[in-house]
């Protein structure tokens, strides 16, 4: 069971409720939670845990081999990401804009462009005391988040079987590495804020889950402050709002310090059960 | 000698555009023939990468010394055009083209 978390940005509350999420479940299930916002993980904040595997991770680029290259020029055509380019009598590579497609190396006439591996990250798995925690961190400057997504979603397939609960907490945004976070996911769960801006970047995120013909449904964080904007957009489109975690002071504290909020504040366990009861219904 | 300056529109009077690789024009005037040629870049906006070295790719394919911009080029682009040795000019970002080639020529643009 694969349950995906994500927003039209970030800031709204994605990892509180992963992380939230993740730990309450795992009171009754077995539960891997995994990071993907891998530019930025920061789960890992908000768990106790120990280490327990991290290896690096690596992309294929090409490496220019000058001694046959006839500089026709071929391979900047063939690359559709701007990343190799023949600046006059030396071909360039950018290996942050490289999504190791393969294109200018098989298509090169004289072979000049062999891919060699070039690590892009790091992949840590820990285990906190009743669930593992998964998260992967791109190496600064580097710019593809896919490709370390991709390895990151291999590498828990390997490790975990199909009755384990997989949450994921994914990228900000509506791009890429959203998708690639979300496309083997059995069910999204969509996180806002109910204000104007939240509402904004929520459509845009409903409208990528429709697109990708996801199930979906949405759980509003900071419920209390903003308007109702939210609850009658979904009204008007059918939409499920499953919780709505309230705006409440000791939950910004619990944040600040890094610490998880359920145990504490009965009503956000209150909702969490609810978005339990609700997957239930729908996929676990 | 050929200069690429960055610009919202394709004329002397347009707006320059401050930034490198997204620039809606680059406008190109060719000194000796007086001639004044632009080339529409707007379809980078559906490119979330690359920029870049792409713009860098149209300053070669221009044969263009001198590049007249806003900000400057970023770190992938300023190292393709340290190699073909390309003159960059910045802070011409709040000028139209014509006056931004005015400022370089009585020299009061900042080199990059
Ligand atoms: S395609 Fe191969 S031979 Fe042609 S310029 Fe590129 S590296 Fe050289
Ligand atoms: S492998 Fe693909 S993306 Fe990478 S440089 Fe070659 S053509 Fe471009």
């Amino acid at each position: 069971m694969k349950i995906a978390i994500a927003s039209g940005k970030g800031g709204t509350g994605k990892t509180t409720l992963s992380t939230n999420l993740a730990s309450y479940l795992a009171e009754s299930r077995k539960v891997v939670l995994t990071d993907l916002d891998v530019e930025e993980p920061n789960s890992g904040l908000f768990l106790k845990s120990e280490l327990f595997f991290s290896e690096d991770k690596y992309k294929m680029i090409p490496e220019w081999n000058k001694v046959d290259c006839t500089l026709c020029g071929e391979c900047q055509d063939n690359c559709n990401y701007h990343a190799v380019i023949q600046v006059v009598d030396t071909i360039m590579v950018f290996p942050e804009l490289c999504h190791s497609c393969f294109a200018c190396s098989e298509l090169c006439p004289t072979n000049s462009l062999p891919m060699i591996p070039q690590k892009m990250g790091e992949l840590q798995h820990f285990k906190t005391k009743n669930f593992d925690f998964i998260e992967s961190r791109l190496i600064i400057g580097e710019e593809q988040a896919v490709p370390l997504i991709k390895q990151t979603l291999d590498y828990v397939d390997s490790q975990f079987d199909k009755d384990v609960v997989k949450i994921y907490d994914s990228p900000p945004g509506t791009s890429c590495p959203v998708i690639e976070a979300t496309k083997d996911a059995d069910f999204i769960i969509l996180i806002t804020e109910p204000t104007p801006f939240g509402l904004n970047d929520v459509i845009l995120a409903i409208d990528t889950m429709k697109e990708l013909k996801k199930d979906f449904a949405i759980v509003i964080n900071r419920f209390g402050i903003g308007n109702d904007d939210i609850i009658k957009y979904c009204e008007e489109n059918k939409i499920d709002i499953i919780a709505k975690i309230p705006n409440q002071r000791a939950a910004a504290e619990l944040y600040s310090k890094g610490e998880l909020m359920y145990p504490k504040i009965p009503e956000v366990k209150a909702e969490l059960e609810k978005i339990v009861k609700y997957l239930e219904s729908q996929v676990l | 000698m050929k200069i690429v300056f960055t610009a919202e529109g394709k004329k002397w009077d347009s707006k320059m555009d401050p930034r490198f690789g997204r620039a809606k024009y680059y406008v190109v005037y060719n000194e000796e023939t007086k001639e004044l040629e632009s080339f529409d870049n707007s379809d980078v906006e559906g490119e979330a990468h690359g920029a870049g070295p792409k713009a860098a790719r149209k300053i070669i394919e221009y044969k263009a010394e001198v590049l007249i911009t806003g900000n400057g080029p970023g770190g992938n682009a300023s190292k393709v055009l340290e190699k073909i040795g390309t003159k960059i000019f910045i802070g011409a970002g709040d000028l139209t083209v014509k006056d931004s080639y005015e400022a370089y020529k009585n020299g009061s643009l900042n080199k990059f």
